[in-house]
Order: C-alpha cells, then structure tokens, then sequence
C-alpha cells in the first residue's frame, strides 16, 4: 500500500470520527444553534420544588418556551427561588400566569407549567411570578386523606 | 515457608519495578521531539493499522450492543408504559459508559495485541537492537507512531461506536417494535447533554486509548525475546488493559456522574 492510500484511508477514517461527533452533538444531544438564540430570566417562589432539576423544561401549553437554569434557596423565607431561561420570541406573558410544578405521566419527570393569565401586561425579564403552585406529594396527600383534613 | 514469604515479596518488588521501567519508558518515548517531515509518514502508517482495520469490529459490535440495548430496554421500559424513554436510555448507556468501555475491551484484543506481537517479534529477531546500532532509536521510530496512533484513534472509534449504537437502538425500537421515532430522539435530546455527558465519555475514551497503547507497546518492548516471551506479553496485554480499563472506567465515572 502506497504512503498516498495509507493517507486517504486515514483522512476518510478521521472525518468520520468528525461526522460521528456531530452526530452526537447535534441529533443525540440537540446541541443546535437555534438554542444559542437570546434568552431573557424570569424568577419563582416555589414552597417546595419537588423534584425539578436544572435544565428541566419549562412548557407553556405543552409546548417547551425554556428551560430552568438554577434552584436556590432564599434564606429569609425559606422559599426556592427558581430562575428560568425563556426563550426571547415568548415575550408576551401575561403578569399574572402562575408557575405550576407538574410531572409528565405519573412516574414521569417533573417540569415548570406556565398557566397564562389573562393580564393585558406581560411579564418583564427579571421580573417574578405573582402566584406559584408547588410540586404535587402524593406522600402528602395521602397523609392529609388519612388524617381527615 | 521462609521461601514462599520470599517469593511473594520478590514478586511484590517485581510488580513495583516494572511499573516504575513502565514509567521510565512512557518518559522516554513522550520526550523524543517529533520530527515532522519523518515522524509524520509512520504516525500516518500506524493510524491505518490500528485505527482503520479496527472500524470493522467497532461498527458490527456498536450495532449489535445498540440493537441489544434496545430490545432488552424495550421489553424492561414496555412494563412501567415508559418504552418512550428508549431513546434516551440507549444514548446515555452508549455515550457515557458502554462506548469507551466496549470499544477500549475491543481495542485492547484487536490492535494492543497486534502492537505487542509485532514489537515483540522485532525485539526477538534483534530489529531493535539493530535499529540502535544503525543510531535510530528505536523509541521514537518504532515505539513512539503507535504510543500516538492508539492515542488518537481510541477517541474516535468511540464516537463511531457510540453513532453506531444509537442507529441500531433506533433500527430495533423505531423500526421493528414501533416506538414513536419523535419520542425516540425527544427524550434522547432533552436528557444527553452534549458537555456533561458526551464530552466526558470522549475524556474517557482518551485516557483508555493511552492506557491500552502504553500498555500493548511496553508489554512488547519489554518482552522475553522467545516465542514463548512473546505470546505471555500478548496475552499480559489484553489482560492488563481489560482491567485497567474497568478499574479505570470505575474512578472515572466516579469523579465525573457521580454528585459528590
């Protein structure tokens, strides 16, 4: 074998370890450009998260408009404080939507649910949402359904 | 019993030894300056042996381990009503444990036992000895393209094994057991993330491929020069990378999935 085939073979042979990795980065982990586009924070008071994580889903009739980029605790009311990434062209949220914790299926991973309001004013980056609905625990409501309350 | 005491402490120095040649070795190699006009050529040379003649067994075993994953995941997933989760558990078995792990095993019996073999039979036949007396050293030509060979081409027949798999998993679930091709790769995309998880098993496969060729060319350099010498040094070799490979694999995944 020539050194030239010897050189094509393993030209052929590395562009296709190249043409693999953007396989995976593009199809495998939907690393696209469209997710560079701009993105604009929005802030959560959640008594109890449950069982979201960061770079969960946030949804807004299901479809996907972001996604949460950090959960922290606020050290004076105990609450968490989520800050989620919405994708610029969703500008238009109504002020007074709720934030609602919701699990896909029944043992399905859990997401932020933006259930619009009906205010005429929309909400502004940085800004916090009014109303929230914590994480359904089923632990929780059995206890309360065996308590009688 | 005095002498049994002995031989265990004798092989005890003996291990302690040879990693530290192994070392000795490693620096050897890694510290020849490479020329590019010469040392281009051969790198070129070993690429194709080890890393072209290994695509065949890389591609037919990551479609076949792919096309597993899916069945087994199908039939597991398909009790919990969760089969749509396929996707995304295929992906993150190939991408971050299966695909370095599986083609590094593969790598170590295909092309580490090749490398050994063929260093050995020089040093048998006294090519290396030669080599030194001609002024070439043997290290830089000979040892050297295949420490770097195996070095650059491990990384990329895991990427190609982890593609592979993936493709087989989508032939079994999508195409045969008819799970929703939308789900398949929704759930793979919104759970792999593309540093987190695919550039850490590229990490992984970078540290088996220089293990494994270290490994494969010391086991050769460092041969018995008989033919009984070179087949022990070819089978130390594949042994010696199956487990540094798992032991490895395990701290590895430890440091990077584990949340501590």
């Amino acid at each position: 074998m020539t050194q030239r085939t010897t050189d094509i073979t393993v030209g052929l042979f590395m562009l296709a370890g190249l043409a693999a990795l953007l396989f995976l980065a593009l199809q495998v982990s939907g690393l696209s450009p469209k997710s560079a586009k701009s993105t604009y924070t929005i802030y959560a008071d959640f008594n109890d998260t449950g069982g979201i994580t960061p770079r969960g889903r946030v949804s807004m009739a299901g479809v996907t408009v972001g996604s949460i980029d950090s959960i922290t605790l606020n050290k004076e009311t105990f609450q968490a404080r989520v800050a989620m990434s919405i994708h610029g062209d969703v500008d238009n949220i109504p002020a007074d939507s709720a934030a609602v914790i919701r699990t896909s299926g029944l043992l399905g991973e859990q997401y932020i649910d933006i259930s619009i309001g009906g205010e005429m004013d929309s909400l502004q980056p940085g800004d916090t949402f009014y109303s929230t609905q914590s994480a359904m625990n089923i632990e929780r409501l059995i206890s309360n359904f065996a308590s009688g309350k | 019993m005095i002498d049994k005491i002995a031989s265990f402490g004798r092989s005890g120095a003996d291990l302690v030894i040879s990693i530290g040649r192994a070392g000795r070795f490693l620096a050897g190699v890694l510290s020849g300056v490479p020329r590019p006009k010469t040392g281009f050529p051969l790198l070129m040379k070993q690429l194709y042996s080890v890393g072209v003649l290994s695509l065949a067994i890389i591609v037919v075993s990551g479609l076949f381990i792919g096309m597993v994953l899916g069945l087994q995941g199908y039939t597991i997933l398909s009790d919990f009503g969760s089969e749509a989760a396929i996707g995304q558990m295929i992906a993150l078995t190939l991408v971050r444990e299966l695909g370095p792990v599986v083609t590094a095993l593969l790598f170590a019996g295909r092309a580490g036992s090749a490398l050994t073999a063929e260093i050995g039979l020089m040093k048998a036949t006294e090519q290396l000895s030669s080599m030194e007396m001609m002024g070439v050293d043997p290290l830089r030509r000979v040892i050297a393209p295949r420490l770097w060979a195996g070095f650059i081409a491990m990384p990329i027949l895991a990427i190609i094994f982890s593609m592979v798999g993936i493709w087989g998993g989508m032939l079994v679930g999508v195409e045969w057991l008819g799970v929703f091709e939308g789900s398949y790769w929704g759930n793979m995309q919104a759970s792999v993330d593309f540093w987190d998880d695919v550039v850490n098993g590229i990490i992984k496969s970078v540290v088996f491929g220089f293990v494994c060729a270290w490994i494969a060319v010391y086991q050769g350099y460092d041969c018995v020069p008989t033919s009984a010498g070179i087949s022990s040094a070819t089978t130390k070799t594949v042994v010696y990378s199956s487990l540094a490979v798992l032991g490895l694999d395990f701290v590895l995944t430890a440091v990077m999935f584990g949340n501590f």
